[in-house]
């Protein structure tokens, strides 16, 4: 943990407000970035985020300072992004997948085009919100985060198997959004 | 072994979590598709990581909310201890009130029986 955030936990577990204000100032665009991801839209990412430091707040003192502050924080982010999305009657990706398909803006014979990375990481941010929130929180909180399987299940409230699966089902779709078979290799699937 | 088989440990393996068998590792040295989709796999997982690191720019006016939502978290729950302090003495009080009564009336009843003993 960074010195200085360290410091600041402290000092906001012994009571600190004005340190604990400087934690969020330090931290929030980190923790803003998770709940972006997690949620796919402004809207919902600033409620999270709002939430997040509030139960934060009120838990510090059960901070035990073992795991980095961020990684706590990633932890309360990602159960009340799990929290406010399960409150939800109709998610916002059902809307974008019917009106708004990922365009496939990659010539399909490119090698070149396919090795560029920040052409890759574009596409791969759009495929992200295009997975349903269950594959998706999953995912970001593995592979981008690097959360272990136990502590997503935990703040998910499922089981580390149904994480796994989610995960090997979010991956795969992604795979298939980013490396469409190409027309010859369709036709001979079927 | 069909390639469908080995999708999800394609995926592991591309991560580094799990090691291939023999045979699986064999079917994939053979396999163009398989392979293929391993180097896809691998593309994913390290674009992935790569956004570790990115940090969107919030929305203007995140932080001044978050920020004005804990002070008014922090009023509320002052307000809220005030309130149960109140009652804490309140309820202090009143039991501090019976106590006394209780022991009026024993010591009443005792020097009531003495008296009575004495005549």
């Amino acid at each position: 943990m960074p010195r200085e955030v360290a410091e600041l936990v402290v000092a906001a577990q012994g009571g600190d407000r004005e340190a604990f204000d400087e934690l969020v100032r330090t931290t929030y665009a980190d923790t803003y970035t998770l709940a972006l991801r997690l949620t796919g839209n402004e809207e919902d990412a600033r409620d999270v985020v709002q939430e997040a430091y509030l139960r934060a707040f009120r838990g510090l003192r059960r901070f035990r300072g073992d795991a980095r502050f961020s990684t706590w924080m990633y932890r309360i982010t990602a159960n009340c992004a799990a929290t406010h999305l399960g409150k939800r009657t109709k998610h916002r990706h059902e809307v974008l997948e019917d009106s708004d398909p990922i365009p496939d803006e990659r010539p399909s014979s490119d090698p070149q085009a396919q090795s560029d990375a920040s052409e890759l990481r574009a596409r791969l941010t759009a495929a992200l919100q295009t997975l349903p929130p269950k594959l998706r929180h999953v995912v970001v909180l593995r592979d981008i985060y690097d959360l272990p399987h136990e502590a997503i299940a935990a703040e998910l409230g499922i089981s580390e198997t149904a994480a796994k699966v989610r995960l090997h089902r979010a991956r795969k779709k992604l795979r298939e959004d980013l490396f469409p078979p190409r027309v010859e290799e369709a036709a001979d699937a079927v | 072994m069909r390639c469908d088989d080995l999708s999800e440990t394609l995926a592991a393996a591309a991560d580094g979590t799990t090691l291939l068998g023999r045979a699986e590792r064999r079917h994939v040295e053979r396999c163009l598709r398989c392979q293929a989709e391993m180097v896809q796999y691998r593309k994913v997982l390290r674009a992935m990581r790569a956004m570790r690191t990115e940090v969107l720019e919030p929305a203007p006016g995140v932080l001044a909310d978050i920020l004005a939502n804990l002070e008014a978290a922090g009023e509320r729950r002052a307000i809220r201890s005030m309130i149960s302090g109140h009652k804490a003495a309140y309820l202090g009080g009143l039991a501090a009130a019976t106590a006394a009564g209780a022991a009026g009336a024993i010591v009443f009843a005792t020097r009531a029986r003495k008296l009575r003993a004495a005549s």
